[in-house]
């Protein structure tokens, strides 16, 4: 009997489905719980010298040229707006070119699309067959995907000021928190760097080596310590010996990972309870990160109410289109790039700069 | 991982399933949203470019077979591709028959090459081996804690000694010999592609240890440019494999599909969780069906256009659109299916089958007594099996050698599955365009 309705569902499936059915869902999502408190905690680290204490006191450099940063990333651009200005007559060829170009730049289909349809209208708008022409409409399309906004780092007049620096993991945080001590050391601040990646094994130890190195104050816990506990007494030192700035580094997280959203949602009501003053909530994003990038900064963007968009790792190929698409739709700006290594390799970041780097045709590098 | 772009595939030909034909702006339709689809994906432009190419050739280029309708041609086609793209076999290690085996890790900044070390040290470990973790990294700071941290996690011991990378992953290969450890794991610094001077350094170690697997390992969440830095990893190291990290995140992957084809490495590892057993070797046969959503759906289509007869499939698939499906065409389906072979190897091969019926005990001597029941009925008892009252049942309980009961059981079966199909649209009286839309495509890809 129950063989039976087995057989005529089958042949149900098989006659009416037949052969196609494609499952929803069918690939099970690979769901891993968060980490426990146990898998967290590990062993005490043993701490060791600083690899290079030689640069601890800050010099002030000039900032890296933005042109030298974004580097690789030009090549494309360059080629392609080379063809358009040397006079070359606008066909699909030159269009399709263009949009394989935005493409591999990781600024998204529709951000591509938009881009092309924009210079698509002014191009004939113009009633212009002239490359000159659409490399103008393409400069113009691109520059109007930035928001229109002050991209300063903020301080609060009433000391101290919090910055709570947030991502995925391997995003380049630490090194950029390190970066940002620096600048903020060489603007005349007293820093103090709070060590709330509790997670990574010796996120502490690469942060405070960064600490010896541009002379700022360091909070760390133990391992496997409350991240907020890390915060709220890197702000309690902050107020008490009067420094201008807490700089938190928090543990980097995949923005899939709900337990750890919320922890973040704590670390920043932390962040912003009296003495503090919360005025800046920075999103790092990889350059290299395609556009899961995008929803990265929506769930951050959800969880933290980020201020500002780091761009990191800018110095390789990568051309960081999906921050680009994640400030055009957060309307949160890109306030730095980094590109280089070097502790002054963090330049605070100027759209019209970035077109001109990435565009420009004549320089030969 | 890839579970947005098996999202996005399905809807694309959940559209075009139900259609019997494809006009080639349909087809050129379809072929661009499967383009935005994959770009989504983050696979590379210059890949989707060849593969919708591909597609394109496979479907317009060859005659369509007269078993399968246009739109399961370009859905094959598609499968086709992925699994080209995504390459065959899985990794299968061989160890170096004097050891250790040396593993050479190497990548760009931060797409967790120090984690993935320790994760492929406590996979070897469970593999029955003894490995010893090298740390050579000594650019960033903090690397080298970072990995003992995680050598005790994973009960695997770590060597590193300051100053030279090479001379350390060097040391560390000795060191291996010397205390005994049969696979040595290197993990190395951080680098950008164009970094030549780095370029350089990791090749310098790479000639001196000669590793006998070299893994890149590539953040999930990579963009457009993974193909270039994985390029210039591969020209630089030869490299063995990659190793693909972060896949707990929700990025669609499609960087792992433009490294494979461009680079021509398979993916070996992926790495799934923030604890250190969440790895494991990666399957890209399975991973382009589940890419797909599909199961095993495509031998099924190829079984399928092997054995069945068109001719009889089409006239059934006609009378259950018509809600004329009776006995009589329930027989003749019946014997097509029974020619592809067991059921149940049939339905382990369809998708979206409820588990309790993919595991259920299917009886194959089950079938050949519904097909003696069916046979024993008149043509006409087969036409309108209402018309079956208690003494035509106990002569055909006769006349197929059982008892009236069963053949009650098999009009009931036979009436609920009736009721069944019209609740989908496949047989009611009057379906509404769609579903008989849908049942026409259906009843194509069941030929």
């Amino acid at each position: 009997m129950m063989t039976l309705t087995v057989i005529a569902i089958v042949l149900l499936v098989l006659l009416a489905s037949t052969i196609y059915v494609v499952a929803r869902g069918h690939a099970k999502r690979l769901t891993s719980s968060g980490p426990s408190a146990m898998t967290r905690a590990f062993e005490e680290i043993v701490s060791r010298e600083p690899a290079d204490p030689g640069e601890s006191a800050v010099e002030v450099l000039p900032a890296a040229d933005m042109r030298r940063g974004v580097g690789r990333a030009r090549s494309a651009f360059r080629k392609l707006f080379s063809t358009m200005l040397s006079g070359s007559a606008v066909n699909q060829r030159l269009w399709d070119d263009l949009e394989e170009t935005l493409l591999l730049s990781d600024l998204g289909m529709e951000l591509t699309s938009w881009v092309i349809d924009g210079a698509k209208k002014q191009v004939e708008a113009a009633n212009s067959v002239d490359g000159t022409t659409l490399a103008e409409a393409v400069r113009q399309q691109l520059r109007s995907l930035f928001v229109d906004s002050d991209r300063d780092l903020e301080f609060s007049d009433i000391a101290p000021t919090v910055w709570l620096i947030v991502g995925v993991n391997g995003v380049g945080k630490t090194t950029s928190i390190g970066k940002l001590a620096a600048m903020a050391g060489a603007d005349g601040k007293r820093v103090v760097l709070a060590a709330a990646d509790t997670f990574r094994a010796a996120a502490a130890d690469q942060l405070q080596m960064w600490a010896e190195r541009t002379g700022a104050d360091i909070v760390r816990s133990v391992p496997g310590a409350d991240p907020s506990s890390v915060v709220y007494d890197s702000i309690q030192r902050a107020a008490a010996r009067g420094y201008d700035l807490v700089i938190a580094d928090t543990a980097g997280r995949l923005h899939t990972k709900s337990n750890l959203m919320d922890e973040l949602r704590k670390l920043r009501r932390t962040a912003e309870r009296e003495p503090a003053h919360l005025t800046e909530v920075l999103l790092v994003l990889d350059a290299t990160t395609g556009q899961n990038g995008l929803i990265q900064a929506r769930e951050f963007a959800k969880a933290a109410g980020i201020t500002g968009l780091v761009l990191t790792k800018l110095d390789g190929s990568a051309k960081g289109g999906i921050a680009l698409a994640a400030e055009r739709e957060l309307g949160v700006p890109i306030k730095l790039v980094g590109v280089g290594e070097k502790v002054t390799d963090l330049i605070l970041f100027s759209p019209d700069e970035f077109l001109d780097a990435l565009l420009e045709v004549e320089d030969e590098e | 991982m890839f579970d947005n772009l098996a999202d996005r595939f399905e809807e694309i030909f959940t559209r075009i399933r139900g259609k019997g034909r494809l006009s080639e702006a349909e087809v050129d339709s379809v072929l661009r949203e499967i383009r935005v689809a994959l770009i989504e994906a983050d696979v590379n432009v210059g890949v989707v470019r060849s593969f919708v190419e591909r597609v394109r050739e496979s479907t317009v280029g060859e005659e369509l077979r007269r078993s399968l309708s246009p739109a399961q041609h370009v859905i094959k086609a598609v499968n086709g591709e992925l699994t080209r793209v995504l390459g065959g076999d899985h990794l299968k290690i061989t160890y170096a028959s004097r050891p250790p085996t040396v593993v050479l890790m190497a990548g760009l900044q931060g797409v967790g090459k120090t984690t993935a070390a320790a994760k492929l040290a406590l996979w070897f470990r469970h593999q029955g081996r003894n490995p010893l973790l090298v740390g050579a990294d000594l650019q960033r700071p903090a690397a080298v804690e970072q990995l003992r941290v995680l050598g005790v996690q994973a009960g695997v011991p770590v060597f590193s000694v300051d100053g030279d990378p090479v001379k350390t992953a060097l040391s560390g290969t000795e060191e291996a010999r010397r205390i005994g450890r049969d696979v040595v794991i290197v993990d190395t610094a951080g680098r950008l592609s164009i970094d030549q001077e780095l370029m350089d350094e990791v090749r310098h170690i790479s000639e001196t240890i000669s590793p006998n697997y070299t893994f890149l390992v590539v953040d999930a969440m990579i963009g457009q440019d993974a193909v270039n830095s994985a390029k210039v990893f591969n020209e630089t190291l030869a490299l063995d494999g990659i190793i693909l990290t972060k896949l707990d995140g929700d990025a669609r992957g499609g960087a792992a599909l433009s490294v494979r084809h461009v680079v021509g490495k398979p993916i070996s590892f992926v790495s799934t969780g923030e604890k250190l057993a969440d790895f494991d070797l990666f399957y890209p046969d399975r991973m382009a069906n589940r890419i797909l959503g599909m199961g095993d759906v495509l031998t099924l289509i190829e079984q399928a256009e092997r054995t069945l007869d068109k001719e009889v499939a089409e006239k059934g698939a006609k009378k259950l659109k018509g809600g004329k499906f009776d006995l009589e065409d329930f027989l003749e389906q019946m014997q097509q299916v029974k020619k592809m072979g067991p059921l149940k190897g049939v339905l382990s091969m369809l998708p979206g089958i409820p588990k309790e019926i993919r595991n259920a005990d299917i009886n194959e001597g089950e079938l050949v007594k519904v097909e003696a029941i069916i046979s024993s009925m008149t043509k006409a008892e087969r036409a309108n099996p209402d018309m079956i009252d208690g003494s035509r049942r106990i002569r055909i309980a006769r006349g197929a050698g059982t008892t009236t009961n069963a053949v009650g059981t098999l009009l009931k079966q036979f009436k609920d599955m009736q009721k069944m199909m019209r609740s989908m649209g496949m047989g009611g009286p009057s379906p509404t365009k769609r579903s008989a839309n849908r049942a026409n495509g259906k009843k194509r890809k069941r030929r």
